[in-house]
């Protein structure tokens, strides 16, 4: 954790597994099933089960992040109904963003609303940031997982850091 | 800079989206005339009124969908999902 702003930390996230499901509704059923959740979350939400957790970044497609290394119980559970299901592990690097102005550090790079009632906790969409396509997911009132593709990485975190340098002054300043 | 209303993300600004031309148009089978070809592949209506056209949620949920846009005023009348017939709102500016 590295303080960028007062009270504000960002973090790089260890690597992780991370899938791609793609497929109609009884495929994401399947695995909603299989990691132990009642149902696939509604679009844009992000529940977690037993077995990992799983992000609805569109109709026909999760992002599931399995609670272990493996994942043969997803495959398994998937054998009979059409889908896609593709390792995109390292594609994606993870950031956490923390404290009481991760949300004003987000509205400097993003037209998105980060206000707790139009983006509340549990959320998760895809969006840009600044030039970047990137997947936000807040999983706290003051806590963010943010996603980008590994190639974009360093720039996200510097552009993230010009952001909370500028806040930062501005504190000062008042 | 527009806002649009992806039917499936929501209200989201235009910088998140790919414009996809001309909606309702549908591809010929292999062994049509040339001209019928022609007309598929470059021949649009130009619109100053309601336009029907195709937008995809690139930065997004990345589905198309379809909107009804007035080219005169930049004002969009309706969005609807790929599939679903256009939408009737009349000539409405």
């Amino acid at each position: 954790m590295i303080e960028i702003a007062e009270g504000c930390a960002l973090a790089g996230l260890p690597p992780m597994v991370r899938l791609v499901l793609q497929g109609r509704a009884a495929a994401l059923e399947a695995a909603a099933a299989s990691l132990g959740l009642e149902a696939p979350p509604p679009m844009l939400r992000a529940v977690s089960g037993a077995g990992g957790t799983a992000l609805r970044l569109g109709p026909f497609e999760l992002l599931v992040l399995p609670a272990s290394e493996g994942w043969a119980g997803l495959d398994a559970a998937l054998a009979t109904v059409p889908h896609s299901l593709v390792e995109v592990s390292d594609r994606n690097v993870g950031f956490v963003l923390e404290g009481a102005r991760a949300a004003d550090i987000l509205a400097g790079l993003c037209p998105l609303d980060f206000a707790l009632s139009s983006f509340p906790v549990g959320m998760v969409t895809r969006t840009l940031l600044d030039k970047a396509g990137a997947m936000i997911w807040r999983t706290g009132a003051q806590a963010f997982h943010i996603e980008v593709w590994r190639s974009f990485g360093p720039y996200v975190e510097g552009q993230l850091r010009e952001v909370a340098r500028g806040i930062s002054f501005s504190l000062l300043a008042v | 800079m527009l806002l649009i209303d992806c039917p499936y993300c929501g209200p989201r600004a235009e910088i998140e989206f790919a414009y996809g031309g001309e909606a309702h148009i549908a591809r010929p089978a292999a062994d049509v005339s040339e001209e019928e070809w022609e007309a598929f592949l470059y021949l649009r209506d130009n619109t100053k009124g309601v336009l029907a056209e195709r937008w995809r949620h690139a930065h997004g949920c990345g589905r198309f969908f379809n909107a009804l846009r007035d080219t005169r005023t930049d004002r969009f009348h309706a969005f609807y999902e790929i599939g679903t017939p256009r939408p009737d709102v009349g000539d409405a500016a």
